[in-house]
């Protein structure tokens, strides 16, 4: 009996190494994969990252404004989508409307707008609201709301139940039992997750601007564009010092929230 | 005179106001950017409008065309690039992710640097990577792989290192006691605890890879991203509808059936 199970666990985890040989092989022979080309053309690389250096010092005061834009998008895209947020979270949210056809769908819809990639949603709001740092707040927004609605709804899954009941047995209404029983306890987790997606953002707003959506990478489309792989080099460069600089602050803001 | 309560209540409120001080600033700053460059376009309107009626009438001739450039060719390859990009992260991670771990070398130096490289890659963006890779390899989903993989290293480094900080040492230091080498202790104390860990963080970033995967044709390096791209600038809203639709499925089964494996995991 044992040995039966034993032999069938054995059976399946064969089964799946083959299916996971199977598909790296076929995954590899179709996207034209050899290593022989990557390391003989591989002197191409190098010369391309040696003209990145050094980098283009001087670059660096010319994109601070683009630099402050960017920021400037994240902060404004993660205001939007985290506001936007809060009643779908609440509506979607289990413990709060006890009907499945209200949480059913509100969730359905916050999975499908958290897969779309933000470069592709950029992309669509250019034509929409033009070339510039507009449609970048848009985009982020729209890619906010599907990340924090959906951490939301999970934490304010996750409260405890017995100040609600409290309330509801003295009489509370929905709002004072919204207000003063679901939200102070979602607070801290709704902040700190604003604060990730700020993270994730900022990241993500450098390189919209790629679509036309504004910000740093506007620049880095156009100095790809002219080979100034050097100022492309700065751009990078001063995007990981603005990030490292958020992360951290963020970071310790968040590790003080939970 | 004040006691000691009393002044850490004062500083706490003082510094409470600066906190909402500094924040407002920020907020005056952003937003007084914003209403200074907002203005709708004359166009606006109509090009919403033409996006939403393309969009709502996807074109559905798209999927499934016999010359092979179609949808579903074009989402297999994205698929495939999200694979093996993954597939290669999450070999080139290990290393990474045992420099970066703090409990597994001497000198606290030698896991910040490693958390810094980490980091640097995660903030190098996939795009740029890509555009390196095309130079080596020339365009194409190749170019695609290579840029996830690489890029992939520094999410999958900071995951896999934070597992292995957070790994439990009296098994290793059991069989050390036994006489076990450092192979041995590797292989049947360190290995069992950090594998389905390693295995969920895989299938994770396998999730964000897909979405990564469809963007990465927009330079050029395979995958769904370059019809997307053509159709974009072609203004052919159709075409983006059937291929947003496209990703949209593909994209949700994918985390569907990561996300059941990944709860079996762990």
């Amino acid at each position: 009996m044992n040995l039966a199970k034993r032999r069938v666990a054995r059976l399946k985890l064969v089964l799946v190494i083959l299916f996971f040989i199977l598909l790296i092989w076929s995954a590899s022979k179709q996207t034209g994969v050899s290593i022989a080309e990557l390391l003989a053309n591989f002197s191409n690389m190098g010369a391309l990252i040696d003209q990145m250096f050094p980098p283009d010092w001087s670059y660096f005061n010319y994109i601070t404004q683009a630099m402050l834009e960017t920021i400037r998008m994240a902060v404004l895209g993660t205001t939007f989508g985290g506001l936007a947020a809060i009643p779908f979270a609440l509506l979607a949210s289990r413990n709060i409307v006890k009907t499945k056809w209200v949480y059913v769908p509100f969730r359905f819809i916050m999975n499908l707008i958290r897969t779309i990639p933000e470069l592709l949603l950029a992309a669509l709001f250019v034509p929409i609201f033009g070339i510039g740092f507009v449609s970048g707040i848009f985009a982020l927004g729209v890619f906010s709301f599907g990340v924090i609605a959906k951490l939301a709804y999970e934490s304010v899954e996750a409260i405890d139940d017995g100040p609600l009941e409290a309330m509801t047995a003295v009489g509370a209404n929905k709002t004072q039992w919204i207000f003063l029983g679901v939200v102070p306890q979602v607070v801290a987790p709704y902040m700190s997750y604003f604060l990730y997606c700020f993270e994730i953002n900022v990241r993500a707003a450098a390189i919209l601007g790629y679509v036309g959506a504004g910000g740093i990478g506007l620049y880095l489309s156009r100095t790809l564009g002219f080979l100034q792989y050097d100022r492309v080099m700065s751009i990078i460069l001063y995007t990981f010092v603005v990030v490292l600089i958020i992360d951290g602050l963020s970071n310790r803001i968040r590790e003080k929230l939970i | 005179m004040m006691n000691t309560t009393q002044k850490k209540l004062l500083f706490r409120r003082l510094r409470n106001w600066t906190i909402a001080l500094i924040v407002l600033i920020i907020y005056i700053w952003a937003f007084t950017g914003f209403f200074q460059n907002f203005e709708l376009k004359a166009s606006a309107w109509t090009s919403a409008k033409a996006i939403f009626t393309g969009m709502a009438h996807p074109d559905w001739s798209y999927i499934s065309d016999p010359d092979g450039e179609d949808l579903l060719h074009a989402l297999l390859e994205t698929f495939n690039i999200a694979v093996l990009g993954t597939f290669i992260s999450a070999l080139l991670c290990v290393p990474f992710a045992f420099w970066a771990a703090r409990n597994m070398s001497r000198f606290r130096v030698v896991s910040s640097t490693g958390k810094v490289i980490l980091s640097a890659i995660r903030v190098f963006p996939e795009l740029i990577m890509a555009l390196l890779f095309i130079k080596a390899v020339g365009l194409g989903p190749f170019a695609g792989v290579l840029a996830l993989g690489f890029h992939s290293i520094g999410m999958l480094g900071k995951l896999f290192g934070e597992s292995i900080e957070d790994m439990d040492f009296r098994a290793a230091e059991a069989l050390r006691a036994c006489g076990a080498n450092k192979f041995q202790t590797l292989w049947f104390a360190v290995v069992p605890q950090v594998l389905p860990q390693f295995f969920s963080y895989t299938l994770y970033r396998f999730e964000i890879s897909v979405r990564s995967a469809s963007i990465l044709g927009m330079v050029g390096a395979g995958g769904i991203g370059a019809p997307l791209i053509f159709a974009l600038n072609a203004h052919k809203w159709d075409r983006v509808g059937i291929i947003l639709l496209g990703i949209i499925v593909m994209v949700s089964i994918i985390d569907l059936i990561s996300g059941s494996i990944r709860k079996r995991l762990v």
